[in-house]
């Protein structure tokens, strides 16, 4: 187990270098810079600004600095955040980003996998139909239309939810943010939960139990669910992925003062620090996930488990 | 795949009633956008002073309303539209081009040449590409050919993973090894014996590829990153109909209906397709 850790830890560390190399080197072939005003800056200042931050040093030497930097926790200096810190800025927006994401997938694999269960028990039943559909919806429309039309109905119309904004600690106020962000991941996780439970019930352990006279209740929870949620733990990661996609315009739309928006602004602004930063952050979260996915499959499927040993 | 399988499948696609009303739908908005220009005078970009942020309705033939700047909405969103299934079509051939074959000469070859491209497949589809996207379009940032390639060669990853396992499942089969006997060269097989074999999977993977490609194109073009004034695409028109929700709601709605619309029937016809040709193929 430890082991098997270990090994998984010396894949995504050299990943995440490779991320943090190709990342640097593309950010810095994008025309223009950080000092780029509206109004020019007279040479001398800008001379001046580039010397400060070691602009003038040759970029395989900006490189190794990043990257010594980053060693040591260190992102930088944000150029255009004055005064800001890259980790500063980060410090203030992931609380709020990993609060509305994680409870975007509570929220997905809560709902998803009971729905998907009673649909494969109910299987060809209009329930069961009715769901696959909703199911079929919620997985081609995008969270940037769902969440307007939700603020639309829910917050202007009705009046029941503010549209926007950010308080901290206010639940009224994470409803529909969430509500938009976990739909997408929902309706898969439902779909997936349907398909494997209908293969785990087809199986002849399933069978086994039920000679033995196990009520209903006790096959499903006590032995089809566990193979039955293999498919949605290899979709954890992309769930992940999308979430964090999505957080992007969730943030922009209700306006919640998360991290997302250094990223694009960050690019646009060529804030090179701020943009790695982020890049940084973001690719350690999907990367940390894929490893809890595998302890995941470790616990869901023994014969992987075995095999290893 | 044969011409007979084709033809079951045909017959069994058009016995879903789902399906078929979904390719109605795309068929009917694609005709739609297409001809556009013609069935509504007014231009994309010319300003109407006499009815600015006006709801839908028949004066002045706005159809879909007008936004703040008095631009007519139906044939703004009905330009979207035609960008969206323009990057989808021309991003998925892309995707498909680069998938099939690379995946062809991987499964073909097989040994060490399938373990490194492979290898290469994995390494990439490890990282977080959304990102990579979004210096890609930083950096190309107004082209909007570009913004298809870069969209393009993200996509062929999954495309090239289908194509090498149809191929290795392939590539020990009767006809193949007759094509070796009578002399073909490697290149020759792989085009006009492996490739079109594999076409099933591919047609039914690439139909599903093209939502998922509007999509991600309307997301960037939301964000401000796709494509930009005057020019509009479904993801600008949403993104403008977000701000002005409270006062103007239908800004908002004809955009993200036909969005939301397309992207479902799409969807649907993939679905069906594929149990069409999934029941007959093997």
């Amino acid at each position: 187990m430890v082991d098997f850790l270990l090994r998984r830890v010396r894949v995504a560390v050299p990943t995440l270098f490779v991320i943090v190399t190709l990342s640097f080197f593309l950010v810095r072939l994008a025309p223009g810079g950080p000092f780029d005003r509206e109004q020019a800056l007279p040479p001398e200042i800008v001379a001046n600004l580039r010397g400060a931050y070691g602009f003038d040093r040759p970029l395989w030497e900006q490189y190794a600095r990043y990257l010594g930097s980053l060693a040591r926790g260190d992102f930088g200096p944000s150029f255009r955040y004055k005064d800001f810190t890259v980790t500063e800025l980060i410090g203030q927006g992931l609380p709020v980003t990993f609060e509305l994401g994680a409870l975007a997938l509570a929220a997905a694999l809560g709902i998803g996998v009971p729905v998907g269960v009673f649909a494969a028990l109910h299987r060809g039943s209009w329930a069961d139909r009715g769901t696959m559909m909703l199911a079929a919806l919620g997985i081609a429309v995008p969270t940037f239309v769902v969440l307007p039309f939700l603020a639309l109905c829910f917050g202007i119309h009705w009046r029941w939810l503010p549209v926007a904004g950010w308080e901290p600690g206010s639940v009224r106020h994470l409803v529909l943010p969430v509500t938009a962000l976990s739909l997408t991941p929902l309706a898969y996780v439902a779909r997936l939960t349907r398909g494997g439970m209908l293969e785990a019930m087809s199986g002849a352990f399933v069978r086994t139990a039920f000679a033995k006279g196990l009520p209903l209740r006790t096959v499903v929870l006590r032995h089809a669910l566990r193979p039955a949620l293999l498919p949605v733990a290899g979709y954890l990661a992309p769930a992940v992925a999308s979430i964090m996609t999505g957080s992007l315009v969730v943030e922009s739309i209700a306006g919640l003062p998360g991290m997302g928006r250094y990223l694009v602004q960050g690019a646009l602004n060529r804030d090179y620090t701020l943009v790695l930063g982020m890049v940084v952050v973001y690719s350690t979260l999907l990367i940390g996930m894929g490893l809890v996915v595998d302890l995941l499959y470790l616990w869901l499927d023994p014969r992987i488990r075995f095999e290893r040993e | 795949m044969s011409g007979a399988t084709w033809r079951d499948a045909g017959r069994r696609l058009r016995a879903d009633r789902a399906a078929m009303v979904a390719a109605g739908l795309i068929a009917a908005v694609a005709v739609l956008a297409v001809l556009g220009p013609w069935i509504n005078a007014n231009g994309p970009e010319t300003i109407d002073w006499r009815s600015v942020a006006v709801p839908p309705g028949l004066r002045g033939a706005h159809w879909f309303g007008t936004d703040r700047l008095g631009r007519d909405l139906f044939v703004r969103t009905m330009g979207g539209v035609r960008v969206s299934l323009l990057v989808g079509l021309a991003a998925t051939v892309i995707s498909l081009g680069i998938g099939i074959g690379y995946g062809a000469v991987a499964g073909y070859l097989g040994g060490r040449v399938d373990d490194v491209l492979m290898r290469v497949v994995e390494i990439l589809d490890g990282l977080p590409l959304i990102f990579f996207v979004i210096f890609l379009t930083v950096i190309f940032g107004r082209d909007e050919w570009l913004l298809f390639a870069s969209i393009g060669a993200v996509g062929w990853l999954a495309m090239a993973r289908i194509v090498r396992g149809q191929t290795l499942s392939i590539r020990r089969r009767e006809f193949i090894e007759a094509a070796r006997a009578s002399g073909a060269g490697t290149a020759r097989i792989i085009w006009t014996h492996v490739v079109p074999n594999v076409a099933g999977p591919v047609t039914v993977y690439a139909t599903l590829t093209i939502p998922q490609i509007m999509l991600f194109e309307s997301f960037l073009s939301f964000l401000g990153l796709g494509v930009q004034e005057p020019r509009a695409s479904l993801g600008t028109l949403i993104a403008e109909g977000a701000g002005e929700m409270q006062a103007a709601p239908w800004i908002l709605l004809g955009p993200g209906i036909c969005l939301a619309a397309l992207l479902v029937a799409l969807n649907v016809l993939g679905d069906g397709l594929r149990d069409a040709l999934d029941r007959g193929g093997r």
